[in-house]
């Protein structure tokens, strides 16, 4: 068999493999059960909280937890915004780097504390060593914030009835220290020593072997790119992200870094399973998602082995497939698998530019964040996927006759509004924006020839592309467009802050409403949830709320773009 | 909201000093036992230091060439060329690519050059080439050194790296190597 699809096999058998055993152990970190970690973590907590003030103990209904939320990324994000806008003159800036724009800095400091990492900048010039160290701390707690809501999500979940639902710090505190903290710790060391740099030296100048002057960026890169993919973040340390030599040296640390993007999104599952003690529901969500995920990444990993026609057409050799902005070490497989992965998930790291890819694998991509639950960002992938069950429920409800009932508990007007409006707040976001770019373009080609790097459907795809990556959080892009603009900063910056608060508030309330609701037991005339049949409902809803809504859109861009390629 | 606002203070500080420092120093501490003390993998070669990930420009035909770079091979920074697979602008620099080989390469038929010997990668700096990538050019490597086309095939080969654990992966040849062990062969 080809080593190429082999390696990608691989990576997603092994991520499965080792998510089983991280959910457990999540969902342990989670009930607050005993864990083989404790003798390191319990007493670096107890320092946490008692530094901070924090009574762990303290329950939470689910507008305290919001608020706890709200008030500490506020803050997150004016930290941020000083630390961008002074880096120039403070320390750790051997290159001698810049501070940032007020617009870029408002899109960077958003895109950091929301998850998205969405870079209107280069990591080599655009950032000192205390810039990139700022942001590395945001890519850990903004994580750990996804991580903690969810929990607070499936604490809601359990069938008693209560309005209190644990507390928020003592899930941030536990999701940072206990689940992202260690995992960052191997992943940066396997980095560190295959070749991943981890200095605070500032650029290196070498002479090539014939003789030319260049310079070598390096910086603290392996603990930086490990918490990157762990936290679905993905904001790459050097401009091209993991496409960069230094950022991802070789195969091995390729696997590392594509396993890590699934890692914690497919553990989070199981992790729901153990804690409700619904294992059948997890596999059920689990098979869903795998489903689509399989929809996206097939026909990616098939076309971009089969290269750009019209290359094929000039009459060269193609077999190592389209070969535009990736990298020989990691092959056209490899690129195509990550960047399916990267998508799904709103990591939205690289390792190949998908500006350069074939329109379909671009499409995919699209989706793949249009979609954004199949496994999703770190807790919100769950979170927006929760939005597409109850919304099933209450549709199959319908069409069997019976009350519309999700573990339990009744799902009325209120709870069904909520849902809709956070389902119907992405596809608004995404196509909205687009269109306002759109116009202003194609108002004025000339003023705003600088975006597009690209002519025809392709520009109109990098347009696109850029406001779905920041209402999915996503933060990959194709990059061929140039953002570093007022308009592009705002516009992105705004989306991201709404695509990532509002549905986090909508799940939250629904699940807070519904586990102060009054318990129903099971009858014969529960509809199921942890079935095949109830699976196939989600997946139509998604396809129908999610895909649907994107159609005419991607017409226009990538499917028009195919037509004249093939 | 003011009751989560001290709170919400202390417990960014404490965050910042253990995720931004703490973690970070203690990866840096060990990363000193790493290849280079952490500071990217080096080749050194008569007395010059090259760092082995990082590709170089190789223009003059008696090397083999790396493949094209959108950042002109300067690691101070990086990046791919971004252009779309139908652009026609793109589409006509690889025409160019493809006849700037030809001329460089006599005796080469147009579909034995692999694609990405004339396409830009990611980055900009992809140390590496496919084995294909470095066949077709020995003939002109031999011919311009006057050394058996068999030796430097005989390189070629030594210098395959095969994939991870011979099961997964692209076969490649780090283009730096090579030209040293070229250089080497007298």
């Amino acid at each position: 068999m080809n080593t190429e699809i082999l390696g990608v096999v691989l990576m997603y058998g092994l991520v499965v493999a080792l998510a089983i055993p991280l959910g457990r152990y999540i969902g342990k970190v989670f009930s607050n059960e005993k864990t083989w970690l404790d003798k390191v973590f319990n007493p670096l907590d107890k320092l946490f909280y008692k530094l901070s003030g924090i009574d762990p103990s303290k329950e939470m209904n689910w507008k305290q937890h919001l608020l706890a939320l709200l008030t500490i990324n506020m803050f997150w994000f004016l930290i941020c915004m000083f630390v961008l806008m002074d880096m120039g003159w403070l320390p750790l800036n051997p290159d001698g780097n810049p501070s940032m724009s007020p617009d870029l800095a408002f899109n960077t400091s958003v895109s950091f504390v929301t998850n998205t990492n969405l870079q209107h900048y280069s990591g080599e010039t655009g950032l000192s060593y205390l810039g990139q160290l700022i942001l590395m701390l945001w890519q850990f707690i903004s994580a750990g914030t996804g991580i903690a809501i969810c929990a607070v999500v499936f604490m809601a979940m359990k069938e008693k009835t209560t309005d209190k639902l644990g507390n928020f710090y003592n899930f941030f505190v536990r999701s940072s220290t206990r689940i992202l903290f260690p995992l960052a710790s191997v992943v940066a060391l396997i980095l560190a020593f295959n070749g991943s740099p981890m200095t605070f030296e500032g650029k290196d100048t070498m002479i090539t072997m014939q003789g030319d002057t260049v310079q070598v960026s390096r910086g603290p890169v392996a603990a930086f790119v490990a918490i990157k993919q762990l936290g679905t973040n993905g904001g790459g340390f050097y401009g091209p992200n993991s496409a960069h030599p230094l950022e991802n040296p070789d195969y091995l640390t390729n696997i590392v870094e594509t396993v890590s993007i699934f890692l914690i999104p497919i553990a989070m599952i199981f992790a729901m399973g153990f804690v409700l003690k619904r294992k059948k529901l997890a596999w059920t969500i689990f098979g869903v998602m795998t489903i689509g995920f399989l929809c996206l990444v097939v026909p990616s990993v098939y076309y971009e082995m089969n290269g750009n026609p019209a290359i094929s057409k000039m009459g060269i050799m193609q077999n190592m497939g389209s070969m535009e902005g990736k990298e020989v070490r990691f092959g056209s497989a490899a690129s195509a698998y990550w960047a399916i992965n990267t998508t799904v998930t709103s990591n939205g790291s690289v390792n190949a530019m998908h500006d350069s890819m074939t329109p379909l694998t671009g499409m995919f991509a699209m989706l793949g964040m249009m979609i954004n639950s199949f496994y999703g960002g770190v807790g919100v992938g769950f979170l927006n996927f929760y939005i597409f069950i109850i919304l099933a429920v209450f549709i199959s409800g319908l069409m069997v006759g019976r009350t519309p009932e999700f573990l339990g508990k009744k799902i009325e007007a209120k709870e069904m509004k909520i849902a809709m409006i956070i389902a119907l707040l992405h596809p608004f976001l995404i196509l909205v924006s687009t269109a306002l770019s759109s116009h202003l373009y194609a108002q004025n080609p000339t003023e705003y020839a600088g975006w597009l790097a690209n002519p025809g459907n392709h520009g109109f795809s990098e347009m696109l592309y850029e406001f779905t990556s920041s209402s999915a959080n996503n933060g990959s892009g194709f990059e061929g467009l140039g953002d570093n603009t007022p308009f592009w900063n705002i516009a992105c910056g705004l989306v991201m802050l709404l695509a990532r608060f509002l549905p986090i508030i909508g799940p939250v309330a629904i699940a807070g409403i519904l586990a102060s609701k009054k318990y129903i037991p099971e009858s014969a005339g529960t509809l199921k949830t942890d079935t095949g049949t109830f699976g196939l409902m989600v997946f139509a809803v998604i396809f129908i709320v999610a895909a649907l809504a994107f159609l005419p859109a991607l017409t226009l861009g990538p499917i028009a773009e195919y037509f004249s390629l093939y | 909201m003011k009751e989560h606002i001290f709170p919400a203070v202390k417990l960014t500080l404490i965050c910042l000093i253990f995720f931004s420092g703490i973690y970070t120093a203690v990866i840096l501490g060990i990363a000193q036992f790493a290849p280079n003390n952490g500071k990217g993998e080096i080749i050194t070669h008569n007395g010059k230091i090259f760092y082995a990930n990082i590709a170089q420009n190789f223009s003059d035909d008696k090397y083999f060439s790396s493949r094209p770079s959108a950042c002109g091979y300067n690691a101070a920074g990086s990046g791919g060329s971004n252009k779309g697979p139908s652009n026609p602008d793109y589409l006509a620099e690889v025409q160019g690519r493809i006849d700037t080989f030809m001329v460089h390469n006599p005796g080469i038929d147009k579909s034995q050059i692999p694609s990405d010997l004339v396409t830009a990668s990611g980055a900009g700096l992809d140390p590496d080439i496919s084995v294909q990538s470095a066949n077709v050019q020995v003939k002109r490597i031999a011919r311009i050194r006057g050394i058996a086309e068999g030796n430097i095939q005989q390189l070629v080969l030594s210098n395959t790296e095969k994939p991870l654990l011979g099961l997964f992966g692209t076969e490649k040849i780090n283009v730096l190597k090579l030209n040293i062990e070229l250089d080497n062969l007298k």
